[in-house]
C-alpha cells in the first residue's frame, strides 16, 4: 500500500536547504518500488452487469488468459456473488488478481432489492479490515486486502439512455467503490448512435449526482491523457477471446458476414482506451482512492455508530483511550442498571404471587366455612323434622293402643251382655 | 380448433376441359379477389419488448414508412417506477390497389420499471377489451359497420444479449399466449456472430418447450404442394425465432442504396438473408402469413373468449335465477359500463357464490350434527 499522499506543506518551523552534493537519498522511491515489487501486488475488481452482457469474457480478454467461467442460468432468485482469486505475473511483477461477478443481476422480476447484496460484500470487505486494523496484535502488511478497488458497471447498449435499474444500483454504490461505466457489447452502436448515447448518459448520471472515478489530474506526467480520456467514458467495449486473420496477424476479434470487429483496433471500439486507463496508467490510484477515501468514510461512518468521537461535547480533542474508558463505564453502568431493575422486578413478581395465594386461600376458607353452615342448618331442620314425625307416630300409636283396648271392652260388655240375656232367658 | 386449412389461390381456367362440363365457378377465386381489393384490408400488429431492443424501427423497416415522427423517450429516472402503457397508432397504406389498414400497437414502459410484477397485466386487460368489443358489436342489433380492433398479431422481442429466455419473457408470453398469437424475435441480432445466432435459437426453441409456451405455430403446407415451396417452408420453420435487425436508414452497399446500418467495420443489410432474418419475417408476416394470423385470431384466440363469456354469464344466471335450461340462452350484452367495473361485478359475484356454498355447507353440518 503507498503511502499517503498528502501534499507537503511548507512547514512554518522547518527551513529549506540546499544540498552542496549528492546525498543519496533520490533513490528512496526505487527502495519503496523494490519492497512493493518484492511484496507483490493486489488488485481486486467488482464487474456488475445482467447475465450474459460479457462480463467474464471482457475480464479474459483484458488480462489475456482464460479464467474458468460459468455461464449462469437467467433464473436466479436472487442476486449472488462470485469472487475468484489468481495469481498472475508479468515480467518481474506479480499481481493477485480477485475478479467478482454478480449472478442473477437483472433477470428477477423485481429489482428492488437488487443491489443490496453488492453493498454487503463491499461493507464486508470494508468490515473485516476494519476489524484487522482495530486488533490489538495486528498484522496489516501481511494482510490480503480484499476491498474492492474498482467497480465495472456493465451497461446494456440500448442505445436510448440508462435503465432504471442501472440508475438506483450507480446511486447506491457511488460512495462505496470507484465506479467506471462501460457500455458492453458495443459493437452493436454504429458511431453516431454512440456518440449521443454516451452523451446522454453522462448527463444521466450528473443530474441524478452520481459520482463516478474520474481519472487523476494531479500527476503532469499522466494529466493529459487523463483528461482526455475522462471525455471518453463511458467506455464503449468489445470482448473476444477468439482470434480471425486479419491481414496477415491473428488479432482478437468477432468475425461477422458483414465484417470483422477488431477488439484492440480504436476505431472500432475503446477496449485499448479501457486497458491502458485501467491497468496500465490507473491502477495505483485507484487502490489508493479506494483506502484513502471511500474506506475512511465506511470507518468514520462505522466509528461513529458505534459512539466514537473525535470530539467531546465541549470541542475539545478526546482520544479513542479516553473514549473507550467512558464507553466502558457506560456500559457497566448500565448493565447494574438492568441488573437492578431485574431483581426489583422479580421481588415484586414474587410478592404479587404470594398475596395472590394468600387471597386464594382466604377464598377457600370462607366457602368452606359457608358450607359448613349450610350443612348443620339442614341437619338441624332435618332432626326437627324427625322429632315431629317421631311424635306423630307415638300419638299414632297410643291412639290405636287406647282404640284396641276400647274394642276389647266392649266386646267383653257385650259378651257379659249377652251372657246376661241368655242367663235372664233362662229365668 | 385448429387452423390448418389453407386457401390456395390458383388461377382458373375457364377454357380448361369440355365446353359442355363448363359450369364457371372456377371464377369464384377471382370474385373473392375483386370483392376483397375493394373492401380493404386491415391488421392489427402489437410490438412488445423492452425499450432499446429496436422495436420501433423494426416497424419502420417493415412498412417501410415512418410511423413514429417525434417519440418522446424517458430517462432513467423516470422509468424507476413507470407503468406500461400502450399507445396505438393507425395508417392507411396501400400497394397496387390494395388497400390496407394497419394499427401498431406499442407498450413503452414495459420491462423498464425497477418491480416488474405483472407488468403484462395491462396488455392482457387491452386485448381482452377489444375482444369485448367486438363481442358486444357482433352480438348487436346493427351490424353494418363492425370495426375489428381485436389484435391478430404480437411480435415480443428477446434481447440477444443474455443467453435465452428471461422470467419476464416467459410470464409475459404465458399471460398472451392464449389471447394472441405471438411471434419471438431475436431483436439486434448484428451483436451475434453466425454461431452465437445458431446456438441462441437452439436454447431458446428448447426453453420454449421446456416451459410449455405456446407460440404462433405456421401451418404445414399442403402434401401436394411443389417441393420449392416445400423446402422454402422447411427453411422458414427451421429458421425461427428469427433474429432481426432493423435500420431508419439507407446506406451505399456494393453499389447500391440499401436500408443497412454502415459501422467502421462494415454495413450490415437488412435485407440481405445472410445477414439476419428480417426478409424471412417479412415474408412470412406480411406477404404468407397475414391473413392466417387473421384467421387463428378470429377463428381460435376469440372463439374461445367468447365461449368463456357466455358460460361465465349463463353459469351466473343460472345461479342466480335457479333455471335449468338445456341450452344455454344466449344474452345479448347490456351495455355495461367499462371492463373496470365489469370485473367488479364478476369478483364480487364469485364472492357471492363462496359465500352461499360455505352456508349450505354450514346448514349441512348442523344438519348432520342434529341427526
Amino acid at each position: 500500500m503507498a503511502s499517503s499522499d498528502v501534499a507537503r506543506q511548507p512547514d512554518k518551523g522547518t527551513r529549506p536547504l540546499s544540498l552542496a552534493g549528492h546525498v543519496g537519498f533520490d533513490s528512496l522511491p526505487d527502495q519503496l518500488v523494490n519492497k512493493s515489487v518484492c511484496q507483490g501486488f493486489c488488485f481486486n475488481i467488482l464487474c456488475i452487469g445482467e447475465t450474459g452482457i460479457g462480463k467474464s469474457t471482457l475480464m479474459d480478454t483484458l488480462f489475456n488468459t482464460n479464467f474458468e467461467n460459468f455461464e449462469s442460468s437467467h433464473f436466479e432468485p436472487q442476486v449472488k456473488l462470485r469472487a475468484q482469486t489468481y495469481d498472475l505475473q508479468e515480467s518481474t511483477v506479480r499481481l493477485r488478481l480477485t475478479v467478482v461477478n454478480t449472478v442473477g443481476f437483472g433477470d428477477q422480476m423485481n429489482k428492488q432489492e437488487s443491489y443490496q447484496p453488492v453493498v454487503d460484500y463491499i461493507d464486508r470487505q470494508f468490515e473485516s479490515y476494519l476489524q484487522e486494523e482495530l486488533k490489538i496484535k495486528r498484522s496489516l502488511h501481511n494482510y490480503h486486502d480484499s476491498r474492492v478497488h474498482a467497480c465495472l458497471y456493465f451497461i446494456s447498449p440500448s442505445g436510448h439512455s440508462l435503465k432504471s435499474l442501472d440508475l438506483v444500483t450507480m446511486k447506491k454504490l457511488d460512495s462505496k467503490v470507484n465506479i467506471i461505466p462501460v457500455i458492453a457489447k458495443a459493437d452493436t452502436i454504429s458511431k453516431t448512435e454512440l456518440h449521443k448515447f454516451k452523451i446522454k448518459i453522462m448527463s444521466e448520471l450528473v443530474s441524478n449526482g452520481v459520482q463516478i472515478y474520474q481519472f487523476p489530474l494531479d500527476d503532469e506526467t499522466v494529466s493529459k491523457v487523463n483528461t482526455t480520456m475522462n471525455g471518453h467514458l463511458p467506455f464503449a467495449v468489445v470482448g473476444s477471446t477468439e482470434e480471425v486473420c486479419v491481414g496477415n496477424k491473428m488479432v482478437k476479434a468477432r468475425q461477422y458476414p458483414w465484417g470483422v470487429v477488431q477488439v484492440e483496433n480504436e476505431n472500432h471500439c475503446d477496449f485499448v482506451k479501457l486497458r491502458e486507463m485501467l491497468i496500465c496508467v490507473n491502477m495505483e490510484d485507484l487502490r489508493e482512492q479506494t483506502h484513502t477515501r471511500h474506506y475512511e468514510l465506511y470507518r468514520r461512518c462505522k466509528l461513529e455508530e458505534m459512539g466514537f468521537k473525535d470530539t467531546d461535547p465541549e470541542c475539545k480533542p478526546v482520544s479513542l483511550q479516553q473514549t473507550y474508558e467512558a464507553k466502558r463505564q457506560e456500559f457497566l453502568v448500565e448493565l447494574q442498571k438492568r441488573e437492578d431493575e431485574m431483581r426489583q422486578m422479580f421481588v415484586q413478581r414474587v410478592k404479587e404471587k404470594e398475596a395472590e395465594l394468600k387471597e386464594a386461600e382466604r377464598e377457600l376458607q370462607s366457602r368452606f366455612e359457608q358450607l359448613k353452615r349450610l350443612h348443620a342448618e339442614e341437619k338441624a331442620a332435618l332432626e326437627e323434622k324427625k322429632r315431629l314425625l317421631d311424635d306423630d307416630q307415638s300419638s299414632f300409636s297410643k291412639r290405636r293402643a287406647a282404640a284396641q283396648l276400647l274394642q276389647a271392652q266392649s266386646l267383653t260388655a257385650n259378651g257379659k251382655k249377652d251372657k246376661d240375656r241368655k242367663n235372664s232367658g233362662f229365668m | 380448433m385448429t387452423a390448418n386449412s389453407r386457401h390456395k389461390s390458383r388461377a382458373p381456367r375457364p377454357d380448361d376441359g369440355e365446353e359442355k362440363d363448363y359450369v364457371g365457378f372456377a371464377t369464384l377465386p377471382n370474385q373473392v379477389h375483386r370483392k376483397s381489393v375493394k373492401k380493404g384490408f386491415d391488421f392489427t400488429l402489437m410490438v412488445a419488448g423492452e425499450s432499446g431492443l429496436g422495436k420501433s424501427t423494426l416497424v419502420n423497416s417493415l412498412f417501410l414508412t415512418d410511423l413514429h415522427k417525434d417519440r418522446k423517450l424517458l430517462n432513467a429516472e423516470e422509468r424507476i417506477s413507470q407503468t406500461v402503457e400502450i399507445t396505438k397508432h393507425t395508417v392507411d397504406i396501400e400497394e397496387k390497389g390494395v388497400k390496407l389498414k394497419l394499427t401498431i400497437v406499442d407498450t413503452p414502459g414495459f420491462g423498464d420499471a425497477v418491480n416488474n410484477t405483472e407488468c403484462w397485466r395491462p396488455v392482457t386487460d387491452y386485448i381482452d377489451q377489444q375482444f369485448e368489443q367486438y363481442f358486444r358489436d357482433e352480438s348487436g342489433l346493427n351490424r353494418k359497420n363492425i370495426q375489428d380492433n381485436r389484435v391478430h398479431c404480437c411480435l415480443y422481442f428477446i434481447p440477444p444479449f443474455g443467453h435465452g429466455l428471461r422470467p419476464v419473457d416467459i410470464e409475459f408470453i404465458k399471460a398472451l399466449q392464449d389471447r394472441v398469437s405471438v411471434v419471438p424475435l431475436i431483436a439486434k441480432a448484428d451483436c451475434l456472430m453466425p454461431s452465437e445466432v445458431k446456438r441462441l435459437k437452439e436454447q431458446l426453441r428448447e426453453e420454449i418447450d421446456k416451459y410449455g409456451i405456446k407460440i404462433y405455430q405456421f401451418p404445414d403446407c399442403d402434401s401436394d404442394e411443389d417441393e420449392e415451396f416445400k423446402r422454402q417452408d422447411k427453411e422458414l420453420k427451421e429458421s425461427t425465432p428469427f433474429a432481426v435487425i432493423g435500420s431508419n436508414t439507407v446506406v451505399e452497399a456494393r453499389g447500391q442504396r440499401v436500408r443497412g446500418r454502415l459501422y467502421p467495420w462494415g454495413i450490415v443489410e437488412v435485407e440481405n438473408p445472410s445477414h439476419c432474418d428480417f426478409v424471412k419475417l417479412r415474408t412470412m408476416l406480411i406477404r404468407t402469413h397475414m391473413h392466417d394470423l387473421k384467421d387463428i385470431t378470429s377463428d381460435c384466440h376469440y372463439e374461445n373468449y367468447r365461449a368463456q363469456c357466455i358460460q361465465s354469464m349463463t353459469s351466473r344466471m343460472n345461479a342466480d335465477k335457479r333455471v335449468e335450461s338445456p341450452v344455454p340462452v344466449p344474452v345479448l350484452p347490456l351495455p355495461t359500463p367499462d371492463a373496470e367495473t365489469e370485473k367488479l361485478i364478476r369478483l364480487k359475484d364469485d364472492e357471492l357464490r363462496r359465500m352461499q356454498q360455505m352456508l349450505q355447507k354450514m346448514q349441512q353440518q348442523m344438519h348432520e350434527q342434529d341427526l
